[in-house]
């Protein structure tokens, strides 16, 4: 694999093996340790939809500045097995280092880079620790390459352990078995491998899905109901640990549909609330969600891509589902989709999501992808930082639910409210919440909903809806959402020619203006989106008139590799 | 102070609907438990489904929540769990709880989600015009099956013991007092409760004569936790149809423990 220079040196290392040989921990380890070192680390993990065996695989690019996707270009692996090894060849660069479980080392005689045999699973048995520690051996080993003493290891691996797999002082003993062996091995370190980041940054490292569910708690989040599905899963699980004796509730009930209408009820009970899912989920909850805007319900929804049509590419991403999510809903009502690019995005994205679908009455989305909800990036966010955006609150005076008002929005009042009677209906319907189909009160009451959209139109311009990056007067513009951004903001790094890189956040309502604005003076645009159809260019146009000139699409269930796609970028830009 | 519990709206069922029963004998538990001070008025709340029987909530002058096709169980179970101060009731229809919705209904049973349910069982789907339903007799000529069903219907009662109900009764519109009594016994059980309300559709499946013919009351003697005793108490070699509190017990609800 070509090695393409960078302005500012990243290093990847990877760790492979199969499901359950403990890939994921490995990878976050590796992760951690970056974050240490004070460098920024950003952590993808591939996987298969299975429990057992299969190919699991972490890659995590690090170095002194931010980092904002892996990279595909290897420096070190960590194989549990000769397949992980094999399955990325390619990847390695020359000079890349293989550590290798010791029984698998005679596989890779021919792979043509550098192999060391590190005995993983026999130290795993030796000490008694769970087979899934295994990687905890080749985090150590991948210490004395990276040049760090052994005193200095032994205090950092201290602090990247946690209390799982055998706990802290196992794994420490674990990572120092392989820390001697690569020595014993005759390897030399590579001490450029040893960035110290100096502690550039206070981030943690912070997935995509936990992100959104502390933005949406930091609004006063008190209910999150959902049902697992891949990738959305994560926001369940977190929500889930968060609530054990907590003001949080948490529910997993019998379906999605379940879970977004018995949101709704929480909802009309008075109580913040968010579902989750991923597209095929949320599919769904399509008619619930209609309902939601019908009946002026405050929901948020955290909506996960992953690669369809049905079931799909189960465990891997897309952004294939945006004209879906943003059309989401029979019927014609406002909602709000925004797309976050990183994890801090996501964080800010859920907080906007449940305020807004509060202040406005609507549903609000907060649109995902497996890449953005499932990989750690190191990120700064002030997750006790609550920011939360009251309601219209019930007048004195007879109460009317649905009572027309200068901005649409009606005074919310909830169950339990002495001489007050609160309708909530899918039926179209009256002031009071009573069923009509007269063309008037169809016409009035479906004007009321929409003057909301000024409202939200206006509030935008409080949030960043369209963020710029690079030369914003360059006139070779790249526009993008959600996380290929990621992927973007790292090809950049490996471009000369002056690029404006255009970032839109919020999907729905389009930010038409401050869009325009952005591409400004562009000769040439070109969209870079996972998927086939080029989705977000089409919404560009509709909106905006404006054309890209170029596309880079991909839509094989994985994310752009910053190398490639800044290769693909060159090869645009050249064209005359 | 008397409760108002009439609206502005028409009456849109086909007059002599027997959902006008079901409607008067909710009105007059509510108002009988409000006026002992069992309940606050505004604590109640009326779901439905969609269906006729959903209209119910246009006649209440009261919190209600109109949910989609099938779907009022897992709103008004969303009601309870975020204000358990609150009493909820879901109006449901054979259609709406036990073909489009039914998985809510035995999950709500599952997990014994203090909510009463109250089936308008009129053995079809009425607001669609005829056809039949899980409760449809076998033979039945529908719309979408003019030659007559190929199906058994099920048993609701069985069913809702099955799936853990704690509260489960039958009865029959036509009788209001009886209704309205099981009604208040539903709200009061802490738990899932359950009602079949046997309601003929007077426009597309005429049952009144039957029911006239065939309705029986569980004996006084009837031993309401006895499981097995409920369950074969649900049919009778005779062909008559049983009314009145199957299977009653206490059990902690999900609301409590959640
Ligand atoms: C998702 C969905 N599917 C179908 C319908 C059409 N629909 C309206 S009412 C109904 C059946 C109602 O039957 P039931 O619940 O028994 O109520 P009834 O009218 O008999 O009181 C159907 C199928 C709908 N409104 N929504």
């Amino acid at each position: 694999m070509e090695t393409v220079k960078q302005n500012i040196p990243v290093f990847t290392v990877a760790v492979g093996g199969a499901a359950g040989d403990g890939i994921k921990e490995g990878g976050l380890h590796l992760a951690e340790l970056a974050q240490r070192l004070g460098c920024f680390a950003y952590l993808t993990m591939e996987y298969p939809s299975l429990i057992r065996g299969g190919h699991n695989f972490g890659r995590m690019t690090y170095g002194a500045s931010e980092v904002h996707a892996d990279h595909s270009a290897l420096d070190a692996v960590i194989a549990m097995n000769a397949e992980s090894a094999l399955l990325h060849q390619d990847e390695l660069k020359d000079d890349a280092i293989v550590f290798v479980d010791t029984p698998h080392a005679e596989a890779l005689k021919d792979i043509g880079r550098k192999v060391v045999a590190i005995p993983m699973s026999q130290a795993v048995k030796e000490v008694g620790a769970p087979h899934a520690a295994g990687p905890s051996v080749g985090v150590g080993a991948y210490c004395y390459l990276a040049g760090l003493s052994r005193e200095n290891a032994e205090a950092l691996l201290g602090k990247i352990f946690g209390d799982i797999l055998g706990g802290v002082a196992m794994n420490v003993a674990l990572a120092l078995r392989g820390y001697d062996a690569a020595k014993e091995s005759g390897l030399t370190p590579r001490t450029e491998l040893y960035v110290d980041g100096a502690c550039a940054h206070t981030g943690v490292l912070l997935e995509g899905n936990k992100a959104v569910a502390l933005g949406f708690l930091s609004a006063g989040l008190e209910f999150y109901i959902g049902y697992p599905m891949t990738p959305a899963s994560g926001i369940l699980h977190f929500l889930a640990k968060e609530a054990v004796g907590g003001a949080l509730t948490v529910i997993h009930p019998e379906d999605e549909i379940a879970s977004i209408n018995m949101a709704l009820g929480v909802a009309y009970a008075g109580k913040r609330v968010a579902t989750g899912t991923a597209t095929g989920g949320f599919a769904l909850m399509q008619e619930a969600f209609s309902f939601a805007g019908v009946s002026e319900l405050p929901l948020a929804v955290a909506v996960s891509q992953r690669q369809g049509p049905a079931t799909g590419a189960a465990t891997r991403t897309s952004q294939g589902d945006l004209r879906f999510v943003i059309s989401s809903g029979h019927g014609e009502f406002p909602r709000m989709v925004i797309a976050p690019g990183d994890a801090e995005e996501a964080y800010t994205a859920g907080r906007i999501a449940l305020n807004l679908a509060w202040k406005f009455q609507t549903p609000a989305i907060v649109l995902l992808d497996k890449q953005l909800s499932e990989s750690y990036q190191t990120t700064v966010v002030d997750g006790a930082a609550k920011q939360i955006t009251p309601h219209k609150a019930q007048e004195e005076g007879d109460y009317q639910r649905f009572r027309f008002s200068p901005d649409g929005v009606s005074p919310l009042a909830f169950p339990g409210t002495p001489n007050t009677k609160v309708k909530a209906t899918s039926y179209e319907h009256d002031e009071f919440g009573i069923a009509s189909d007269k063309p008037e009160m169809v016409q009035a009451m479906q004007e009321k909903r929409w003057k909301k959209m000024e409202g939200i139109r206006a509030d935008a311009h409080n949030f960043e809806t369209v963020k710029v990056y690079g030369d914003p007067a360059a006139k070779n513009a790249v526009i993008f959402f959600g996380s290929t951004k990621g992927s973007v903001l790292e090809a950049a790094k490996m471009i000369d020619t002056p690029l404006r890189l255009v970032q839109v956040l919020w999907m729905e309502p389009f930010p038409e203006e401050e869009v325009a604005k952005a591409l400004e003076g562009a000769i040439r645009i070109i969209d870079v989106e996972a998927n086939h159809n080029a989705q977000f260019a089409g919404l560009l146009r509709e909106k905006t008139g404006i054309v890209c000139h170029e596309k880079i699409l991909k839509f094989d269930a994985r994310p752009f590799d910053p190398a490639v796609l800044a290769a693909e970028l060159r090869s645009k830009l050249s064209l005359s | 102070m008397s409760l108002q519990l009439g609206t502005y709206a028409k009456i849109s069922w086909c007059p002599g609907c027997p959902n006008n029963q079901i409607l008067v004998a909710f009105r007059k538990a509510v108002t009988e438990l409000c006026e002992s001070g069992a309940l606050k008025e505004e604590n109640i709340v009326a779901a439905a489904g969609i269906g006729c029987h959903a209209k119910i909530l246009d006649y209440l002058n009261m919190n209600t929540f109109n949910a989609l096709h099938g779907r009022a169980i897992p709103a008004i179970e969303g009601v309870k769990a975020a204000n358990p101060a609150l009493t909820v009731v879901a109006f449901s229809g054979d259609g709406d709880s036990y073909s489009e919705g039914l998985t809510h209904l035995i999950h709500a049973a599952q997990r014994n989600s203090d909510i009463n349910v109250f089936i308008h069982d009129n053995q079809i789907f009425a607001l669609t015009t005829g056809q039949a339903t899980a409760t449809s007799p076998k033979g039945f000529k529908g719309l979408t099956r003019p030659s007559g069903s190929i199906e058994e219907p099920i048993d609701p009662l069985r069913m809702m013991m099955n799936a853990g109900a704690t509260f489960v009764a039958r009865t029959y519109a036509g009788e209001f007092e009886k209704t309205k009594e099981i009604m208040k016994a539903a709200i009061a059980h802490k738990g899932m409760s359950f009602i079949d309300i046997a309601q003929p559709c007077i426009t597309f499946f005429d049952t009144r004569d039957f029911y006239k013919d065939n309705i029986t009351w569980l004996p006084e003697g009837h031993n309401v936790t006895d499981l097995d005793a409920a369950y074969h108490a649900t049919k009778q070699s005779d062909g008559k149809i049983p009314m009145g509190i199957f299977y009653q017990v206490e059990t902690p609800t999900f609301e409590q423990q959640l």
